[in-house]
């Protein structure tokens, strides 16, 4: 079992508000996404989940029972921190078995226990190596069996995959994935980066400036997303925003993804000029400059020629276009 | 650069080192070879090393006849290491405190604990021993201790805590999660983590606590607490001063806080800490 309970959670560090009444429900064996850009507070709900910040009001509750003042150690929790954490002086081993140790644990147990994890990761030739004898990617490794052997109800990941390398960053994306299947815990993941949370999540908890805008499945947010921020942030590249009285449409901006635009080199809804192309094989990004609207980027599937200066024209899909107000919020069409 | 340009900046800089180092040693190198030299020598000819002729051990003789000087030794060295210990130990869990918690008043013990390096611990050397009367502690080397503790503390709190909050927050964390006591986080991570700050701190407690002549003179003049910069002194006298015995208790005051010094440099290799984190 692990659910967890977030109930009108509020953060405070002075007369500085970092999280402003956050309800969630996590269910049990849910993977959860926290995504939203540096200084939103996920991290810092993350930390008020494991019990490493207070609470300035509201209730955080795992299996119906109030943590507040549990310390971490009792709230069977285990984290992942972005920066591995592990320590110095121990091998993986120890690394590894020094939380069932504190819990008192026979020994036979715990190197059972240690053992089983270190196969599941990968790690059984470096259980005897200390921190500063491993890479970035085993020591993330030796990270997450630290948490495993714990068999918490929640798992908590801190941006685990910042300070990997990008091929070791997909490598490692798709262990927690098999990991999260394999073990059927409830995970709870911190990032700033999208395609983190959309490959990985469950769900999606969309924060800014310490409330959540939105949560759903991935493409739930993609496909639905309830305001200009959620739109903005999810999907990569980023969702044009147009100004929409310009094009005669209603609201305030008209946000269109760059693969629901038509481009076309004689006619079209916008005309611009090309100020930059991107090839990357598979697909082609060209951005155009059309005034009054911006930059607009377009993605294009295969491989297309295009010259900086050229002009072009290019038609939104209205059917996939949102229609934003001035607030921000979405405009029901 | 070319590799010629490299090896003639380094070996300009290495020339200047080794002039510093000739300037520093030279004195030290004096008072040995002169230890061991008869008194005539020693005014003769003060910068000759010592020859068949002039070579005397009388000092040294004087030195370890003249009564108690094991004694002296012992006490310097107790009192040096206990307030070492005393002052490491609470400097570096004062340090802890004020980096790793927040409370009201925070900022305000920082500044309370550090006013103490701008101010002279001697100009309450009255005060003090009006305390060390009234606790019946005049004459003992804890009076020493005590003070010497609270001379050591302030600089020790402020470049310690400095180092402390260089201590990783996720290690902490994690301890935390894995259910250590915040006193074994302070004791198995962020000590071992700050070992090269606490032997910069106890070189600079070190040397001031064994070479100080004010207190010991004060606080603990008897026979049995006599320190050995103090024990030193009846060398020294208003019309006559046995040069040799004064040099050769030098001489022999020195070695202690090499090893000491040694003891604690060996620790300043920083390689334990790499690996922690990212």
């Amino acid at each position: 079992m692990g659910n967890l309970t977030l109930d009108k959670v509020c953060k405070s560090f002075g007369t500085v508000d970092v999280i402003r009444e956050v309800d969630l429900a996590v269910n049990d064996g849910e993977f959860c996404v926290f995504v939203g850009p540096s200084g939103c507070g996920k991290s810092t709900l993350l930390r008020m989940i494991a019990g490493l910040e207070d609470i300035t009001s509201g209730e955080v509750k795992i299996d119906g029972t109030v943590v507040n003042t549990t310390p971490p150690s009792q709230r069977e929790i285990a984290m992942v921190f972005q920066s591995y954490a592990l320590y110095p002086h121990l091998n993986v081993r120890d690394n590894m078995g020094l939380g069932l140790k504190q819990a008192g644990q026979p020994r036979a147990q715990i190197a059972q226990t240690v053992e089983r994890a270190a196969h599941m990761l990968d790690l059984e030739s470096y259980l005897n190596r200390r921190p500063a004898e491993l890479s970035g990617g085993q020591r993330q490794r030796v990270a997450i069996g630290r948490a495993i052997v714990r068999k918490p109800k929640l798992f908590l990941f801190d941006e685990p995959l910042s300070n990997l390398d990008a091929a070791l960053r997909v490598q490692t994306r798709i262990e927690i994935a098999n990991l999260h299947r394999e073990l059927g815990a409830t995970m709870i993941y911190v990032t700033h980066d999208q395609v983190e949370a959309m490959t990985l999540a469950d769900r999606i908890v969309v924060l800014r400036d310490g409330r959540i805008e939105q949560v759903g499945a991935p493409m739930e947010l993609y496909k639905n997303p309830a305001n200009e921020f959620v739109a903005g942030f999810i999907g990569s590249p980023k969702m044009n925003f147009l100004d929409a009285p310009a094009l005669g449409v209603a609201g305030k901006s008209l946000g269109i993804r760059p693969e629901h635009l038509a481009l076309s080199r004689d006619a079209g809804m916008i005309e611009g000029r090309v100020s930059h192309v991107e090839q990357l094989g598979g697909e082609t990004l060209i951005y155009l400059r059309a005034d009054p609207h911006g930059l607009i980027t377009v993605r294009l599937f295969g491989e297309h020629a295009a010259e900086v200066n050229d002009r072009a024209f290019v038609t939104p899909d209205m059917a996939r276009a949102f229609h934003f107000g001035a607030d921000g919020q979405r405009l029901s069409m | 650069m070319s590799a010629r340009a490299n090896i003639l900046r380094s070996s300009f800089a290495h020339a200047i080192l080794i002039a510093y180092t000739i300037l520093a040693l030279y004195p030290v190198l004096l008072i040995v070879i002169n230890s061991m030299k008869s008194r005539r020598a020693i005014f003769n000819d003060p910068l000759s090393l010592p020859t068949r002729e002039t070579f005397d051990l009388v000092g040294f003789h004087t030195v370890l006849e003249q009564g108690n000087f094991l004694l002296y030794f012992q006490n310097s060295m107790v009192v040096t290491v206990a307030s070492l210990f005393f002052v490491l130990l609470f400097g570096a869990m004062a340090a802890f405190a004020l980096a790793e918690y927040r409370f009201r008043g925070n900022l305000l013990m920082a500044l309370y604990l550090a006013l103490g390096i701008m101010i002279p611990i001697r100009l309450g050397t009255v005060a003090i021993l009006e305390i060390m009367v009234a606790a019946n502690l005049v004459n003992t080397l804890t009076a020493l201790v005590l003070v010497y503790t609270a001379q050591g503390l302030p600089l020790a709190v402020f470049i310690l805590s400095e180092f402390m909050r260089q201590v990783s927050d996720d290690l902490k964390n994690a301890a935390r999660i894995d259910g250590l006591s915040e006193y074994r986080i302070f004791f198995t991570i962020a000590l071992p983590l700050v070992r090269p700050a606490l032997a910069t701190v106890a070189v600079f407690t070190m040397i001031p606590i064994w070479n100080d002549l004010w207190f010991p003179l004060i606080l603990a003049p008897g026979e049995s607490t006599k320190t050995l910069t103090l024990g030193s002194q009846i060398f020294l006298g208003q019309y006559v001063t046995n040069w040799n015995a004064v040099l050769a208790a030098l001489t022999l005051a020195i070695f202690p806080v090499i090893v000491l010094y040694l003891i604690f440099s060996r620790q300043l290799i920083r390689g334990i800490t790499k690996g922690a984190v990212k």
